[in-house]
């Protein structure tokens, strides 16, 4: 490693010759007004990433602001992300490439204002990254208005006269408010003033990437940069301004440093093998099991089901069961929820389909049988089933029968059977198998092999099949 | 292959994870969630990458991180959230980076309702962000479709360097249907222009910005001319018993599938009745439109969809004035009921 300090004004090897990607004439010389911070902290990032020999493996993300060019100079991989994102951009690559070294590059609108979560949450996520925040206390690149770092007083072209606590609020400390956080493992302020400071400032730089390169998590470098445009001062006078003004609100030095005693995380992801995709994506089909019984042959049938109760009552899962064994009879099937708030604590409904035919509108509105395990389920659907229609009911928990009589009524005390049994929850096994036994269409051998299958509990086996079995007597004799 | 009875919202990680995609990154939405709830499970399992993002714009920016690395990468959300989205939607169409972004749509505008509505047409088809671009969008109906164009998506997106939406709703996404999923895709793309982070990607260069007119000029006719590619060879539309149709019933989505319902029943009521469903609302299917706004046994074309009348007028400019297009809409979460469907067609006469 190359470590003298003579080298830091020397152009380095990662910087292009020429600057092609620069519009116009002036492809030699970078577009940074003179006596501004971005191009020395641009040098000192390209020796420690050559220094290191990361630059092939470094990936360099240019901000909106003034560095949003840093592409120009650069000649590593670069991306340019929207305003305030490359923490969060950052984040999405090194996920995707963890074995690359990440440099987000950022001014303090772009930073501390428009993307404080982005910082904030990669910070404290603690992202194996490297952060280089650009403190120049002012929107350089739109022309001078306030950052959430310009000081109390201080004048911007929208703080006319001076920022005011009362307006504008105090000025973010960046470096202070993420060195809070658990995650970060290296956050230092400084600032390129004079050559010690700038001395200062490379050791950091390096620091920063180090950790990074060490796997060792997020490492966060504020800068005090010089804005002469901005600040409409010297060169001299801006670096004077930083040592005399702005060092007094955000003073330099280390503010976290956990570098020793943290560990190094190093990203393992699995590797499984194509052949085993469906096995770890749990694809798998209840007819290609191997003791699948023989599947009965289909009729001709168009079944709109509607499912209604409780939440809690086993409404949604009597529906998935159903359709699972609809489409293990090779019927189409379909299962659609009510979904969301309507779900808590409130009732719980679904439609299920089964057709000999496709399916169009999944959507149950004149349900063939309605299934209701409580009044206002009955009360609610009860006159939107079709004529001839079944209605089975749970006549334990619901003390008037449908008013209607078109229809074809089945009263069972499904939850009393159930808790007789073992346990209420098995009360929808016994409505379904009341709905099995009363339309005759589904072969209840199959059904007694394919409901362990589906679900999944093995201490219910027993409980659903006698549920079922008492349901599927009694329909039949209905039928 | 046999099927499995899976929910549409887990049917699209099944697929993204066979596509080959290993980075998801998504903010919690209902009705969307199980999206992220399943990619949060599963592809730690496949070698892949879960992130719950701090907010959608997050999440649509990681996407863009990841893209650049040349992996196959996504997000998931519902209305509100895309709407987050969008200003990295238009980033990453501008650099022009593959990727999927889902869209499980509901009732808006605001914070609307979780149930579902189409009104995110406009903002994915004619682009919400700024700029001039263009999403690939496939609207599926079922729950094997959400598998297989989340599939054809990530082809898609690789294939024109350009962001594929699935553009679904709530029910589509909360829908249990059997599915047969396919086996897992083994070969992909080079992606010369990706930053690996090696020596000979060192120059290469994600971005959108362009301060000369000119070069931006010439970036943008290049886009459009992708475009133009796209929608010479990609248009997905499926006809249902529209050879002897006079009259022609248009819709997308879940709106598809009422649609087909109320032409089965119109039908034994004698009216001949067919439907032209736009699989990819961009590129849409204009010569399959044009074909029967010039046939001329052709009566009448209607729209149904469930917001206030966003595709109709993609509609009317294949129609052009050659044949009365009329508008059946619901919207708030209401879907229309076959009923509905077959009320306003015999109405029409
Ligand atoms: C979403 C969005 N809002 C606003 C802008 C305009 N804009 C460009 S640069 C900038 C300020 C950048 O300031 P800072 O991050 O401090 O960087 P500096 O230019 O000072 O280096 C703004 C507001 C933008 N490009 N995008
Ligand atoms: S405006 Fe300020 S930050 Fe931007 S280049 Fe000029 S001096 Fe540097």
């Amino acid at each position: 490693m190359k470590n003298n300090q003579s080298t830091i004004l020397q152009k380095s090897p990662i910087f292009y010759d020429t600057f092609e990607r620069k519009a116009g004439a002036q492809l030699k010389v970078t577009h940074y007004c003179p006596g501004c911070g971005h191009g020395i902290l641009h040098k000192l990032i390209a020796e420690a990433l050559v220094d290191f020999n990361v630059d092939d493996k470094a990936v360099f993300l240019s901000p909106v602001g003034c560095s949003v060019f840093a592409y120009y100079y650069f000649q590593n991989g670069n991306i340019q992300s929207a305003h305030g994102r490359d923490p969060a951009v950052g984040t999405g690559y090194k996920r995707a490439n963890p074995n690359s070294i990440v440099v987000s590059y950022q001014g303090d609108g772009d930073l501390a204002s428009i993307g404080g979560n982005n910082i904030l949450q990669a910070a404290n996520r603690g992202e194996n990254i490297t952060v280089f925040f650009v403190n120049n206390a002012t929107y350089g690149m739109t022309g001078g208005q306030m950052a959430p770092t310009t000081l109390i007083g201080q004048k911007s072209t929208t703080t006319p006269r001076g920022r005011t606590v009362a307006n504008e609020g105090y000025p973010l400390k960046m470096s202070e408010l993420l060195s809070t956080l658990e995650a970060p493992v290296y956050v230092e302020r400084v600032m390129l003033t004079d050559p010690k400071n700038i001395t200062k400032t490379r050791k950091a730089v390096r620091k920063a990437l180090k950790n990074q390169i060490d796997n060792k998590g997020f490492s966060f470098v504020e800068v005090l940069s010089a804005c002469p445009t901005g600040w409409k001062k010297s060169s001299q006078d801006s670096k004077k301004w930083i040592t005399d003004v702005m060092e007094k609100y955000f003073p330099i030095g280390v503010k976290k440093d956990v570098s020793e005693e943290r560990e190094p995380t190093i990203v393992k992801r699995k590797t499984p093998k194509y052949s085993d995709f469906h096995k770890l994506l749990d694809i798998q089909s209840l007819n290609s099991l191997p003791d699948v019984p023989e599947i009965p042959k289909t009729q001709n049938i168009s079944e709109e089901i509607k499912i209604a109760g409780f939440g809690g009552q086993g409404v949604l899962s009597l529906g998935y069961v159903l359709a699972n064994i609809g489409m293990g009879h090779d019927y189409a099937v379909s299962w659609l929820p009510s979904y969301g708030p309507e779900m808590r604590g409130g009732t719980a409904n679904c439609s299920v389909k089964v057709s000999s035919d496709r399916i169009g509108a999944p959507v149950v509105d004149n349900p063939t049988t309605l299934i209701a395990f409580n009044k206002p389920s009955l009360q609610k659907f009860e006159a939107d089933v079709v004529k001839g229609g079944n209605i089975i009911y749970d006549s334990g928990l619901i003390d008037s029968p449908p008013e209607r009589d078109d229809v074809n009524g089945l009263p069972i005390k499904a939850t009393e059977i159930a808790d007789k049994l073992g346990s209420t929850k098995a009360a929808n096994m016994v409505a379904f198998g009341v709905y099995v036994g009363l339309t005759g269409y589904l072969s209840k051998e199959y059904i007694q092999w394919g409901i362990k299958h589906i679900i999944k509990k093995e201490k219910f086996h027993k409980l659903n099949l006698e549920a079922f079995n008492k349901g599927f007597e009694f329909g039949k004799k209905h039928k | 292959m046999s099927k499995m009875l899976i929910k549409g919202n887990e049917a699209i990680i099944r697929g993204a994870t066979l596509a080959g995609c290993k980075n998801f990154f998504g903010y919690p939405i209902t009705p969307a969630s199980e999206i992220a709830e399943t990619a949060s499970y599963y592809f730690p399992l496949v070698g892949g990458n879960f992130l719950q993002a701090e907010s959608e714009v997050a999440a649509i920016n990681m996407v863009y991180g990841a893209a650049s690395s040349g992996v196959r990468c996504m997000t998931a959300s519902s209305s509100p959230g895309i709407s987050l989205k969008m200003e990295g939607i238009s980033y990453i169409a501008g650099a022009e980076l593959p990727c999927v972004i889902i869209d499980v749509m509901r009732g808006g505008p605001g914070l609307g309702n979780i149930a579902p509505e189409q009104s995110d047409y406009n903002q994915i088809v004619k682009g919400g962000g700024h700029g001039n671009y263009k999403l690939i969008v496939l609207a599926p109906n079922s729950a094997q479709e959400m598998n297989d164009f989340t599939m054809k998506a990530f082809e898609l997106a690789d294939k024109y360097r350009n962001p594929a939406v699935i553009l679904a709703d709530g029910f589509t996404g909360q829908m249990m249907e059997p599915v047969e999923f396919p086996e897992p895709v083994e070969k992909f793309p080079e992606k010369p222009w990706a930053i690996k982070a090696t020596k000979e990607t060192k120059d290469n260069l994600i971005c959108s910005i362009d301060l000369d007119p000119d070069d931006l000029e010439k970036h943008n006719i290049h886009l459009q001319e992708k475009y133009a590619e796209i929608e010479k060879n990609e248009v997905m539309c499926e006809e249902y018993k529209t050879d002897d149709a006079d009259v022609i019933l248009v819709g997308f989505g879940i709106v598809s599938r009422i649609i087909q319902t109320a032409i089965d029943e119109l039908r034994n009521d004698g009216i001949k009745v067919g439907m032209v469903r736009p699989i990819t609302l961009f590129p849409f299917p204009k010569k399959i439109i044009d074909k029967y706004a010039s046939k001329g046994n052709v009566k009448n074309i209607n729209v149904v969809e469930m917001n206030n009348g966003q595709m109709v007028d993609d509609v009317k400019l294949v129609v052009n004035g050659r044949k009365p297009v009329s508008l059946l809409t619901r919207i708030g979460g209401n879907i229309p009921t076959v009923k509905e469907i077959i009320n306003h067609i015999k109405k029409r006469g």
